[in-house]
């Protein structure tokens, strides 16, 4: 056996067993209806797990062996828990290939929803770009590109298009966040052929539900909540404070999961991508999406509750 | 980046505070025992400039610049910016620091001030000892022992505080300021990241800017 396949071997009994101990620590088998809600996205005629998994700084780990097996345990309990979606990019350093290395470790190539995006202002490089990713994450193709923030839109749109329309890519869309430029977004949605969005959007950042979010139900299209945190400084806002009454009506624990059911609440999400280093938290946010969820009187409560604080 | 302006600091951060901290224990696994190397030549470099005959000083800048090479290629390249992509930009700088010190350092009309009634000089030295002896201590307000100290000659913050010091030291002025441009710059740089990762310790190499430019204001004498 060469040193390389005894390093890879050695990698791969470590995730396996880390994956183990994740899998191990987490609650028995869900009871029959307490599984993890899906949400059908009408453009693509599927749906999708309503918390999938961000990639934001957390994944960006390098080639440290003790982190990688950290991410592969937090992707491990991600899958046990029933996620499906995984959301990266290539602005976002080596989280591409971290997420590779879980998925070659845990063998889940066949259960991620692989969803990229592309981020070049010159749209030639788009391409290469895009397999670079590709070979990062190690899957044959990707379920769903997105043009970054809006970056060189229309060139990149196009490329992607052209993928789709070749079979190399399931699904595309594009992406903002921080609420920045959502009139240009609003035009793309009414006039580009596309099949999801990803904006900014959680208890506190709703600018989104005046009109984008309705355009989105409206269109069909799907659409990935980012920033459900706000990069943990929402949560680390609301620490100090006691949880309403309320929660426990929608089974919510903690505010991250109260933070989380409001988002996916809203009939138009499809899905929130928190990120996590931790495997108790990506538990607990999949936790979130099960039933009960919040209705419409009492989401208005809630955003209320939380903008007095 | 469209509407950058629009972002936080802390929006463009793109590592972890624990990420930060484990380059340097992986880079010091990978380099172990070079760190020992490492603190006899700081130890040099500051016997050096206490007593700063020609060749000394020569072999004393050549060294630093070799340093700052070393450093851009083994840590910045190789470690940081994998997970930095902001990075590679500033690895010029660092090919343009080390081409400083040997230009002006080997060329002629440079000195290193030798008189210890010039506060600047204590000042200069003092910054270069702490950057030899006292900058790898600070890995235990970190809370993990000594395993992610940052070295001269191996990290990037230690060889930028030592540089500064030469600068406070080196005469004529110009040439001074001309070396203290870049390692500024770092120290800066540095002491932002460590501030928004919540880092302890982010004022230090803040303080050495300020300290290193202060002192450069009042020319120390010269041997």
């Amino acid at each position: 056996m060469s040193l390389e396949s005894q390093r890879l071997s050695r990698r791969r009994l470590l995730g396996g067993l880390l994956a183990l101990a994740a899998g191990a620590a987490l609650p028995p088998f869900p009871a029959r209806g307490s599984e993890i809600l899906t949400r059908e996205v009408p453009a693509i005629g599927e749906a999708l797990p309503l918390v999938g998994l961000g990639s934001w700084i957390t994944f960006n780990v390098g080639d440290d062996p003790l982190l990688l097996e950290e991410c592969t345990a937090v992707m491990a309990a991600f899958f046990a828990g029933g996620g499906r979606m995984i959301d990266s990019s290539p602005m976002y350093g080596t989280s591409q290939a971290t997420i590779g290395h879980g998925l070659a470790t845990l063998d889940a190539a066949g259960k991620v929803y692989a969803t990229d995006k592309v981020w070049t202002s010159n749209a030639a490089e788009g391409p290469s770009q895009i397999e670079a990713s590709r070979r990062d994450w190690g899957v044959p193709r990707f379920d769903l590109l997105q043009v970054h923030n809006l970056l060189a839109w229309e060139a990149n749109l196009d490329t992607l298009q052209a993928m789709k329309a070749a079979g190399e890519v399931r699904h595309i869309g594009i992406t903002t966040s921080h609420g920045r430029r959502h009139g240009t977004l609003e035009r793309i949605m009414r006039d580009a052929d596309i099949d999801f969005v990803q904006l900014t959007y959680n208890i506190v950042d709703r600018e989104a539900e005046a009109r984008l979010l309705p355009l989105a139900r409206e269109r069909g299209l799907g659409v990935i909540a980012n920033r459900p945190f706000q990069r943990k400084r929402l949560v680390r806002r609301l620490a100090g404070e006691p949880l309403p009454g309320w929660a426990a009506e929608i089974g919510a624990e903690s505010w991250a999961q109260v933070i989380l059911k409001f988002i996916v609440s809203h009939p138009a999400v499809s899905c929130a991508i928190p990120a996590t280093t931790r495997v108790d938290h990506v538990r607990e946010n999949l936790a979130a999406a099960r039933e009960p969820l919040p209705d419409a009187a009492l989401r208005r409560r809630m955003a209320e509750h939380v903008r007095a604080l | 980046m469209s509407e950058w302006w629009t972002y936080r600091p802390g929006d463009l951060l793109m590592v972890s505070l624990r990420v930060y901290e484990r380059l340097f224990v992986l880079h010091n696994q990978a380099l172990w025992p070079a760190q020992w190397l490492a603190l006899a030549l700081g130890a040099g470099l500051l016997l050096a400039l206490w007593r700063p005959a020609a060749g000394r000083r020569r072999l004393a800048l050549a060294g630093l610049a070799a340093a700052w090479g070393f450093v851009a290629w083994a840590f910045l390249w190789q470690r940081y910016a994998p997970v930095n992509w902001g990075i590679r930009y500033l690895l010029p700088l660092f090919a343009l620091q080390a081409l400083l010190l040997l230009v002006l350092g080997l060329g002629r009309g440079v000195r290193v001030t030798a008189s210890r009634r010039a506060p600047a000089r204590w000042a200069g030295l003092a910054l270069v000892a702490y950057a030899v002896f006292g900058h790898p201590l600070t890995a235990l307000l970190h809370g993990h022992g000594l395993a992610g100290a940052e070295v001269i000659g191996l990290a990037p913050d230690p060889l930028a505080i030592a540089t500064l010091g030469v600068a406070v030291l080196v005469q004529p002025a110009r040439r001074g300021w001309a070396l203290l441009a870049i390692p500024a710059l770092w120290c800066l740089t540095s002491a932002a990241t460590l501030l928004l990762l919540g880092a302890p310790g982010a004022w230090l190499p803040l303080a050495a800017v300020v300290i290193a430019v202060a002192a450069r204001w009042r020319p120390p004498g010269c041997a």
